[in-house]
C-alpha cells in the first residue's frame, strides 16, 4: 500500500463538482481530507490518498483529467 | 542541557519529537523547530557571539544542532554588509547596504542552510544526503557532502544548463537527471523521501535545513552594531527563508540583543515571469497563492508553487513591507547597475533584488535617511550566459597594435 498528500487546486470550472467522491468511487482509492480553503469560485484542499501505488498514478491522472491541479501537499520545494 | 524541544506545526500546533519530517501529521501544515528560548535568554549575549567563529557558526545558540555535535562547514556566512554610497546615490538612499552573500563557499546562500541540514543529518546516522535542486542547491549539497563524507544524490531536469551540470559534478556526486520538467522532479523526489532511507535536504530535513536562513539577518543586524534596518528586501523562491528572517528578528528581540521593539518591514522581490506571490499580496486574497507556470531567467527562485507563500504575504503586511515584481529587461538592468556603481556581479536573482529595490525607491517609497539593506543571494558567474546574449560587450572597440589607432578609436 502506498500514500500520498496532495493539495488539489480547484479553478471556477471544478469547484462544484464532486471530484473527491468520484475518486474514490472509481478507484481502489481511499480519501481523507485534512484541511480545505474554498471559495463560490476557487479553492484547494490538501487531502490524503491510501492505496496500492499504481491504482493512485491513476486516480492523480484522472484529477488531472478532469481539470484539477494536483501538487504535493506541501508546495514545490525544488529550489 | 538541549536547548531544542521538538518540532511543532505552524498550522495547529501539534507537536513531535525532533526526527526527520517536514509536513504534520495532522493537517499537512509545516513543521519548525521549537528553541527553549527561556534557557537560552540565559546563555546568548553579544559577547558571547562575538568570541565565536567569523563564520555564520557564531549563531550555533541559535541553530538546531546541539553544542556537543561536530558541525560540517567550509566557512560559511559571516559575508560583508557593503553600504551602498554609489547605488544608493542613484536611488537616492543614504544608508542602503547590501549583504554579499555571493561571498559563501559556493557562491550563493544554500551553503548557510546546507551546513545545518547535513551537520544535523550526520548526526542523526543518515548516510545519503539528496536534494531536487535547480542549481544553486545541488552546488552546495554536493561540495557539503564530499566534505562530510557522505553519499550524495542530486536530482535535476534532464535539460539543467551544463555549465551548472559541470559545478555540481565535480564534487562527484550520484547525478539523476529525471526525463522531465522541474514539477516533476519535484513530485519524485516527494514520493521518494517515503521509500529511501536519504536525508532529502529540502524535503524531509527541511525544518532543520530553514533554519540556516536566520544567519543572514543575524549577521546584518550585528554588522549594523546590532541595530534592525528600517527595510530589508528578500528574493522569494519558496518563502521559506524569507519566513526565517522574521523569526530571526523575533529571536534576536526576544533574547535581548538588540533593543528596539520595532520590527523592520519585510519586502519581497520576485521575477513577473514567475509572481505567484507578488500576484496574491496585490488581490483581494493575500493569502491565497496560486500557482503559476515559470517563465524567467531568475530560475534559480523560479517556484511555481511556493510552499511558503502565504507566510512571505502575512509577514510583509504585518510588518510595513510589500512584494514587488520586475520585468526580465529590468532584471538585467539591475544587474548591470548593481555591478556598475558597486563592482558587485550577481546572478538574476540578485537582479531581481536590486530591481525591486531599484523600482521600489524611483517609486518614492523612501524619503532618503532610512536605513534599508538588499539581500544578495548568488553570484553572476552562475548565470553569465544571460548578459552575454544581452550585451556582455557593449562598450568593446577593437583596435590596431598602435597609438594611432588608439587615438583614433578610444575618445580619452
Amino acid at each position: 500500500m502506498g500514500r500520498r498528500r496532495l493539495k488539489l487546486i480547484f479553478g471556477p470550472a471544478m469547484v462544484k463538482e464532486p471530484v473527491i467522491y468520484q475518486l474514490g468511487k472509481q478507484f481502489e482509492i481511499v480519501t481523507n481530507i485534512r484541511r480545505a480553503d474554498v471559495t463560490r469560485d476557487q479553492g484547494w484542499v490538501l487531502l490524503e490518498i491510501t492505496g496500492e501505488p499504481e491504482e493512485l498514478d491513476r486516480g492523480v491522472e484522472y484529477l488531472e483529467s478532469r481539470g484539477v491541479k494536483v501538487e504535493p501537499a506541501e508546495g514545490d520545494l525544488v529550489e | 542541557m538541549a536547548k531544542l524541544l521538538g518540532l511543532r506545526c505552524r498550522e495547529c500546533e501539534a507537536e513531535y519529537e525532533l526526527q526527520a519530517t517536514h509536513v504534520c501529521e495532522m493537517c499537512f501544515g509545516p513543521l519548525d523547530v521549537v528553541f527553549d528560548y527561556a534557557a537560552l535568554k540565559k546563555k546568548v549575549t553579544r559577547d558571547r557571539i562575538a568570541q565565536g567563529p567569523a563564520s555564520m557558526w557564531r549563531y550555533r545558540d541559535l541553530l538546531p544542532i546541539e553544542d556537543a555535535t561536530p558541525v560540517v562547514t567550509l566557512g560559511e556566512g559571516f559575508t560583508p554588509l557593503v553600504k551602498a554610497d554609489r547605488l544608493g546615490a542613484e536611488l537616492g538612499l543614504r544608508n542602503l547596504y547590501l549583504k554579499n552573500d555571493s561571498m559563501n563557499p559556493t557562491n550563493s546562500f544554500k551553503d548557510r542552510v546546507v551546513s545545518v541540514a547535513i551537520s544535523w543529518a550526520r548526526a542523526n546516522g543518515f548516510e545519503t544526503i539528496a536534494c531536487a535542486s535547480t542549481g544553486n542547491l545541488a552546488n552546495a549539497v554536493a561540495a557539503y557532502a564530499a566534505r562530510a563524507g557522505l553519499e550524495c544524490f542530486v536530482f535535476i531536469p534532464v535539460d539543467l544548463e551544463p555549465a551548472k551540470i559541470v559545478s555540481i559534478s565535480v564534487f562527484d556526486p550520484n547525478v539523476v537527471a529525471v526525463r522531465g520538467n522541474y514539477d516533476e522532479v519535484n513530485r519524485l523526489c516527494s514520493q521518494l523521501v517515503e521509500s529511501t532511507p536519504w536525508a532529502f535536504c529540502n524535503i524531509n530535513i527541511r525544518p532543520f535545513y530553514a533554519e540556516g536562513s536566520k544567519t543572514l539577518t543575524f549577521e546584518t543586524v550585528e554588522q549594523l552594531g546590532w541595530k534592525l534596518p528600517d527595510e530589508i528586501i528578500i528574493p522569494i523562491a519558496s518563502g521559506c527563508q524569507f519566513v526565517r528572517h522574521r523569526q530571526a528578528v523575533r529571536e534576536l528581540m526576544e533574547l535581548g540583543l538588540v533593543r528596539e521593539d520595532r520590527v523592520p518591514a519585510f519586502t519581497g522581490a520576485q521575477a513577473l515571469g514567475c509572481a505567484p506571490v507578488y500576484n496574491a499580496f496585490n488581490s483581494d486574497t493575500p493569502e491565497r497563492v496560486l500557482p503559476v507556470r515559470p517563465d524567467t531567467i531568475a530560475r534559480s527562485i523560479a517556484i511555481g508553487n511556493p510552499s511558503d507563500g502565504m507566510y512571505v504575504n502575512r509577514i510583509a503586511l504585518e510588518t510595513g513591507g510589500v512584494v514587488e515584481a520586475v520585468s526580465e529587461e529590468e532584471i538585467v538592468a539591475a544587474m548591470r547597475l548593481l555591478a556598475r556603481t558597486e563592482g558587485i556581479f550577481t546572478e538574476t536573482a540578485g537582479g531581481v533584488t536590486i530591481g525591486v529595490l531599484a523600482k521600489l525607491a524611483r517609486a518614492g517609497r523612501w524619503k532618503g535617511d532610512e536605513v534599508v539593506v538588499a539581500y544578495v543571494t548568488g553570484h553572476g558567474l552562475k548565470t553569465a550566459d544571460v548578459l552575454a546574449k544581452v550585451d556582455g560587450h557593449a562598450r568593446r572597440v577593437e583596435i590596431e597594435p598602435t597609438l594611432k589607432s588608439f587615438r583614433e578609436k578610444v575618445n580619452i
